[in-house]
């Protein structure tokens, strides 16, 4: 968890002083792109490796939705209090 | 897009070769992951850091905008809050870490997957990819009776980049500004978020 953190953390840091310099912050996007489709194809790995996890796929995906539709009905819900109070509109 | 799509494509090509075990064990170990995943923050970071358009954002926000992604964030740990009581099977704290991600699928899930194992973080995966689509399919609905910041509330993370075009297409330009800081909010928070959930 401190990992997490802390390399989160100091590339933010080191992004903010390299702000200026486009090349190398385009650069970081793109191994951005690199990494995170090697540590999905490894997640993968893992999983397609793992017999309890592949057997509960359509539990998962289940559960997914369920989480999915809390997540965006109440965000939609409160968001719209915040447009109706804050920014005084109503309706459409 | 494209990058959501190549995101899929290696998951599942990862799948694939795992189930059938074409890939040699080796690969399989979890230094590579873990040093793949130090250097993916750092640049997670550096991207962000090194956004001009985030730190314009956060110098000239006003209250009011920071009103939407505050309420984005309690309205999703409520939501789902609410209906993880009916989802026996997984705790409220493994919940929350997994909508924590705001839609965010790529590092949330890889995050997860390192602090609780490959079954959640595939929840986490399955359930963000699932709030980018809702939003890319429910925008015109949900600003017919919800107003306008609701697709905004829905998409998330992804509001600053993979849904934006669709939220400017039916909220209009000043609405998109929202959508971008709001994004960019929700981008920022949903790392720390998820590593104090599950700390």
């Amino acid at each position: 968890m401190f990992l997490i953190l802390f390399f989160l953390t100091a590339g933010m840091v080191t992004g903010y002083f390299l702000r200026k310099r486009s090349v190398i912050i385009k650069l970081a996007d793109k191994v951005t792109t690199g990494a995170i489709c090697l540590l999905l194809f490894l997640l993968g790995l893992s999983v397609g490796g793992n017999e309890i996890i592949i057997n509960s796929f359509a539990k998962l995906g289940a559960q997914a939705l369920v989480l999915n539709a809390g997540a965006v009905s109440g965000s939609v819900i409160l968001s719209y209090f915040v447009y109706v109070y804050v920014f005084g509109r109503r309706g459409k | 897009m494209r990058v959501s799509f190549c995101i899929v494509f290696f998951f599942s090509a990862g799948i694939l070769c795992g189930f059938y075990s074409l890939v040699p064990s080796a690969m399989n170990n979890s230094t590579l992951s873990l040093y793949a995943l130090n250097l993916l923050l750092f640049l997670v970071g550096i991207g962000i850091g090194g956004n001009n358009t985030v730190w314009e954002m956060i110098k000239r926000n006003n209250a009011k905008i920071l009103m939407v992604p505050v309420s984005i964030i309690f309205g999703t740990l409520l939501g789902s809050a609410l209906l993880s009581f009916w989802l026996k099977e997984i705790t409220l704290r493994d919940s929350l870490a997994v909508v924590s991600g705001f839609g965010y699928y790529s590092l949330s899930s890889i995050i997860i997957t390192r602090l609780e194992g490959e079954a959640l973080g595939v929840l986490a995966l399955l359930s963000n990819i699932f709030r980018e689509i809702s939003t890319l399919l429910l925008t015109p609905l949900l600003v017919k009776y919800f107003g306008r910041l609701a697709p905004i509330a829905s998409g998330g993370a992804t509001s600053m980049d993979t849904t934006l075009p669709v939220i400017i297409r039916f909220t209009g330009k000043e609405y998109g500004i929202i959508s971008i800081f709001s994004g960019i909010v929700l981008t920022l928070v949903a790392p720390f978020l998820i590593t104090f959930i599950l700390a």
